[in-house]
């Protein structure tokens, strides 16, 4: 909402100046965004004397000014006009005007080595004359200089942040009231109109009665013999104030009424209505062509203003072109209606129409200022056009629906912290045009009907605590008690797992929840993706159902500015369904390019499969899965290279998911054009990571070592190569419990002089006697048990 | 006895004569060995009269002592001359190069929500959370914005569906009527989180994140809104004073509604919190709408309480003077490892928000 000082003061009387005001209406919640001069730069022209006029030191025809331009210290300026001398009064230009001539913009610069600040304008610069030889001598006085040369065309404006609830602001009126409400003048009477209104309107007006009428009431008045014009002056630069464009007296005066009350109003040529009008739901299929030059096709139900002939506009909304008024016209129909805002709102979203009347019928226009905008409208035609008004009419009604509302006045406190006496409820409620009546300790209190968000004694409260000033609420320090921990286990473990991935290296990245459908279909096992119905664009157009999709496109993006060795990872939220809750919480991390590349102290070689199980398999211990509750297999999904993945699954190989890893499919890194060899990576299913029942500290076992030589025995079989070294070492493990502590592959070897289709594999196994040391006798004993338990088992021969 | 005098000069210039680690060996044996000198000299002492076994013994003794002493010391000076030899061999240039290591960083966002979470956990919030999909009610109606309200305009939103009953959430405020659906008061949380808006141009991002704020109880009045916003936005920013405006807007959620503002300038290009005359919108806030509790099946009568909505990377942004938004959600990494932090630095109130 735009307004300049001196509209306001149409409707209040107030000393305070500008930024005074601007203040206040801020701090009352009417948030002024910013002040615009409608013409900055004529600003800088100056009304200054020449105190003294000097021969440039360097230029024969150059002078070097000393100007008075009242900020109190003297300016040099270098003029090459002959009439610069002692005494004149003239036009300076201070750097950053822009001179209307040519269009440049002044710089301080050096003119042949002296500094000139600004400039002396001659009238051809200025556009005032032809005169290009010397600067414009004025016939000022030493009590001018520093005034405006130009006077200002525009007044500055303040543009309001409007919120949704306070559709009276719309009107310079309903602001001028909160400010006088506030303390900041008072708000004047509006002038009684006295107009002869003798005859009645030829055009009869109905609204019919049905379900979903749109329209309440439809308040109109004749004028005859008008005679449409351009706006005067004062009216076209308010209009113009406004960011709108002057059109006609009649349009210009619509407008201005709407802007200055809230009161929309619309003018019809009266002799284009094809005999009456009627206010009706509009039926599929009716079309007409609008003010905004577009033609409209309706749906049924939306209010429609017609005549015999059809659709002549969408109540609240816009008027047809079919009965527009033009300077010609000769008769006008002039309609101040109540719009209701839900059709208001339904009709302007469906066809996508967005007009300043729109904006105000969809949050509540007063209901009671039918006749005020009548008046108003009619009297600004009559001045402007001339002409003669008929009675008005004034069809349809509305129901009264505010309601009484109690207020106690603790309860003010209760809410705000601090009292407030009912000396000074009244007063502000009543400014703000409640009326009030007290019935015992409570207060009785009925809105002004331009108030549709005040409906219960809270909004009451808003306004009051508004008024006073939000700085009067008292500061009350926190209190430091925790009802409950701050996260629960799910949390807690949602922190650990970022920090616990960062910390082997990888960089966090926080992508956008939506991706590309395309990338993401290669990472998904959904049947159905997940589709936004309105996506921002076609390569965001899916809900995530991986944190691969966004990851691999990042990677991507460094990979192709030449950043190839990468490591990053995202935690947050994938989607499994389109309902509120279909989602989990994953943590995956992506890995691509070398580990190391070209150093001197290790060899180049990529990042590896075994890289990216070692990162999944510490973040699934750092959280607290210990080792032995997780299996690994070799299960995958379609995205990992089927030879080159696994899965950690907790207890056993089709226990709960915990994580995948793996080398990403070779046909993926190609169809994304990726320019890399290989890209490693895990995801960690959270939701799936159990809450353990006990503490750390209460799950571990007692301590006890055992005071006996651990023992390291060295073990080498050729076996089938169908037999994985997990399954090995469970084989091994299970052979004593007590006594064998560890089992360590060191050495997995396949071709060479080895069959085909066996492989050398080699282990240690450390043995932890808890009872006496091993003899070599043990030693051999258990020794033989593990060689022949492997050769039984698996058929392997053992390597000497 | 009195060659033992003899034969410990003899013994002595023998061990002097060692020159390597082997020829010390050697004598070392020729000593002590089974047949050595000092061993044989042992032997002996059977074959001494009563009276001269004791003194025999004695300096015998003290021989072997002094003798195995040297012994020692000879022993210890070819060891430190073997390294130093070794020493003077093996000299490396240590301005070259370790090892590879990896450094990752935590994200400004989530760093900002440790921070943030950190502050509110100190003054007694706990967090909750909510779906990112959301349905039409939690995320409009139940927060008093009923269709065909104009506040909806304020959020343009992205929908799943034809209906559109089904949307991702505008603002962390659905979090409010979920907490409040599923317990009892008091409720005193905190909801950071994933917020979408069909918004995309330089300074807005479809994607973003809020911290919602909910307390709740018998007597939580506006005051106590007053005083916790201004102990985070002082703890947030790490500052001893800060300049703090409250601005009554308008939200359909709480009533009365405000907007703060922090006071702010520019000094060196740089963005100075808490100091001079420029106001900076952070958050917006007000006490919960009775018609919210009554959504909840929370008694407005006797409950009452605020609920506030800050921008997260707002907050980083301002904080360490970060400029485009875009660019935290683009995954360059030249981006995340200048602004991201270390994994070590977790916020807390013992050591501190932010190094």
């Amino acid at each position: 909402m735009i307004t300049s000082l001196s509209w306001l003061k149409n409707h209040l009387s107030t000393k305070a100046n500008l930024n005074q005001i601007a203040e206040r209406l801020t701090e009352i919640g009417l948030e002024v965004e910013n002040i615009k001069s409608s013409n900055n730069n004529l600003d800088n022209f100056i009304v200054c004397k020449i105190i003294k006029a000097q021969k440039h030191p360097n230029a024969d025809k150059l002078k070097l000014c000393d100007v008075d331009v009242g900020s109190g210290s003297l300016v040099k300026v270098v003029c090459g006009a002959q009439n610069a001398r002692d005494g004149l009064f003239a036009v300076y230009a201070s750097p950053g005007a822009i001179i209307p001539k040519t269009n440049m913009k002044l710089k301080i610069v050096k003119i042949r080595g002296i500094e000139s600040h600004g400039m002396l304008c001659s009238g051809y610069e200025l556009e005032e004359s032809s005169d290009k030889e010397g600067i414009i001598e004025l016939n000022k006085k030493e009590k001018n200089i520093g005034d405006k040369y130009f006077k200002s065309i525009g007044e500055k404006t303040m543009d309001i942040a409007i919120t949704p609830n306070r559709p009276d602001c719309l009107g310079i009126r309903g602001i001028a009231r909160d400010l006088a409400s506030s303390g900041l003048g008072q708000l004047k009477k509006q002038p009684p109109i006295k107009i002869n209104q003798k005859f009645k309107s030829p055009i009869k007006v109905s609204i019919k009665k049905e379900k979903g009428q749109g329209c309440a009431i439809f308040g109109s008045v004749y004028i005859k013999n008008v005679q449409n014009k351009e706006s005067p002056d004062w009216l076209k630069k308010r209009i113009i104030s406004l960011g709108l464009k002057p059109i006609s007296a009649i349009v210009d005066a619509t407008n201005y009424v709407m802007f200055d009350l809230n009161r929309p109003l619309h003018a019809y040529d009266a002799d284009k209505i094809d005999q009456e009008v009627i206010v009706r739901n509009s039926k599929k299929g009716e079309s007409f062509e609008a003010l905004d030059n577009k033609k409209y096709t309706l749906e049924n139900n939306m209010c429609a203003i017609t005549d015999k002939s059809g659709v002549l506009g969408l109540g609240g909304i816009i008027g047809g072109t079919r009965s527009g008024t033009e300077f010609s016209t000769k008769n006008i129909l002039l309609e101040s209606a109540y719009f209701f805002p839900a059709q208001t709102r339904k009709t302007s979203k469906i066809l996508n129409i967005d007009t300043d009347a729109k904006y105000r019928f969809e949050r509540g226009i007063d209901p009671d200022s039918i006749k005020l905008g009548l008046e108003l409208g009619m009297c600004m035609i009559l001045d402007m056009c001339g002409g003669e008004a008929s009675k008005f009419s004034i069809v349809g009604k509305i129901k009264d629906e505010r309601k009484t509302i109690d207020l106690e006045p603790e309860k003010f406190s209760k809410i705000i912290g601090f009292s407030i006496t009912s000396a000074q409820i009244k007063k502000i409620l009543l400014s703000l045009g409640c009326t009030l009546r007290m019935s015992g300790k409570k207060m009785k209190i009925v809105p002004p009907t331009w108030r549709p968000d005040i409906k219960e004694d809270i909004d009451l409260i808003e306004e009051l605590t508004r008024i006073i000033g939000y700085d009067k609420v008292p500061l009350i320090n926190p209190e430091k008690e925790n009802i409950k921990d701050t996260l629960n286990y799910k949390q807690k473990l949602f922190h650990f797992v970022q920090r616990s991935v960062a910390s082997k290296g990888y960089t966090e990245a926080v992508t956008w929840s939506f991706t590309d459908s395309k990338t993401d279909s290669l990472f998904s096992e959904l049947k159905k993706e997940i589709k936004l119905s309105n996506p921002i664009s076609t390569e965001l157009d899916v809900l995530r159902s991986s944190l691969y999709s966004n990851l691999i496109i990042g990677a991507k993006k460094n990979i192709h500015r030449n950043f190839e060795d990468l490591m990053l990872f995202e935690i947050g939220p994938v989607f499994k369904g389109s309902k509120p809750g279909e989602q989990s919480t994953m943590i995956s991390a992506i890995k691509t390019g070398k580990y190391s590349r070209k150093n001197w102290i290790e060899k180049e070689r990529n990042f590896d499969v075994f890289d990216i199980k070692n990162d999944a398999l510490r973040t699934l211990n750092e959280i607290g899965i210990n080792d032995s509750k997780i299996v690994v297999s070799n299960n995958t999904k379609k995205w990992y290279h089927p030879g080159r993945s696994g899965l950690f699954s907790l207890g056993s190989s089709n226990g709960p998911e915990l994580a995948y890893f793996g080398e990403i499919h070779p046909s993926i890194i190609k169809k994304l054009d990726l320019r890399t060899e290989n890209v490693l990576g895990f995801e960690i299913f959270l939701d799936n990571v159990p809450e353990s029942r006990k503490k750390i500290r209460e799950a571990k076992p007692q301590y006890m070592v055992s005071d006996y030589q651990k023992v390291v025995r060295d073990f080498a079989f050729v076996i089938d190569e169908k037999y994985s070294s997990g399954a090995i070492i469970n084989l091994v493990k299970k052979i004593d419990k007590e006594l064998i502590k560890s089992v360590k592959i060191f050495d997995v070897y396949q071709g060479g002089n080895i069959t085909l289709g066996k492989k050398s594999i080699a282990f240690n196994v450390t043995l932890e006697p808890k009872d006496k040391t091993l003899s070599e006798k043990d030693i051999d004993q258990i020794s033989k048990k593990i060689i022949s338990t492997v050769q039984e088992i698996t058929g392997a021969t053992l390597r000497s | 006895m009195e060659n033992l005098n003899q034969i410990e000069s003899e013994i002595l210039n023998k061990i002097k004569s060692a020159k390597d680690r082997s020829a010390y060996d050697l004598i070392k044996t020729q000593i002590f060995g089974k047949k050595g000198i000092i061993t044989e000299l042992f032997k002996k002492i059977s074959d001494l009269e009563q009276s001269e076994r004791k003194e025999y013994a004695s300096r015998l003794n003290s021989l072997k002592t002094k003798v195995t002493d040297i012994l020692e010391k000879k022993l210890t000076d070819f060891d430190q001359s073997e390294i130093n030899k070794k020493l003077k061999n093996e000299k490396i240039d240590v301005t070259l190069p370790g090892r590879t290591y990896f450094t990752g960083k935590i994200h400004p966002v989530s760093q900002v929500i440790d921070e943030v979470t950190s502050i509110f956990s100190e003054i007694g919030f706990a967090v909750e959370e909510g779906p990112d999909v959301e349905n039409e009610y939690y995320n409009f109606s139940a927060l008093n914005t009923p269709e065909n309200h104009p506040a909806r305009d304020m959020h343009d939103t992205f929908y799943l569906n034809h209906s559109r009953d089904l949307l991702l959430r505008t603002h962390t405020s659905p979090v409010q009527i979920r907490t409040m659906l599923k317990g009892k008061p008091p409720f005193k949380i905190i909801a950071p989180g994933r917020t979408y808006r069909h918004d995309s141009d330089q300074t807005h991002s479809p994607m973003f994140h809020q911290l919602e704020g909910l307390h709740i109880d018998q007597n939580v009045n506006m005051g106590h809104l007053k005083g916790c916003l201004y102990y985070f936005v002082k703890k947030f920013f790490e500052v001893e004073k800060v300049k703090i405006r409250f601005r009554p807007s308008h939200f359909p959620f709480t009533e009365p509604s405000a907007e703060v503002d922090i006071g702010y300038k520019i000094q060196d290009g740089k963005i100075k919190i808490g100091e001079g005359d420029k106001w900076l919108e952070i958050l917006g806030c007000g006490m919960v709408h009775p018609n919210v509790l009554k959504n909840v099946k929370v008694n407005p009568k006797k409950y009452q309480g605020y609920a506030f909505g800050v921008g997260i990377d707002r907050l980083a942004m301002l904080k360490y003077g970060i400029n485009d938004l875009r660019a935290f959600f683009e995954s360059d990494i030249r981006w995340l490892e200048f602004y991201g932090f270390d994994p070590l630095d977790v916020p807390t109130n013992y050591r501190g928000l932010s190094r």
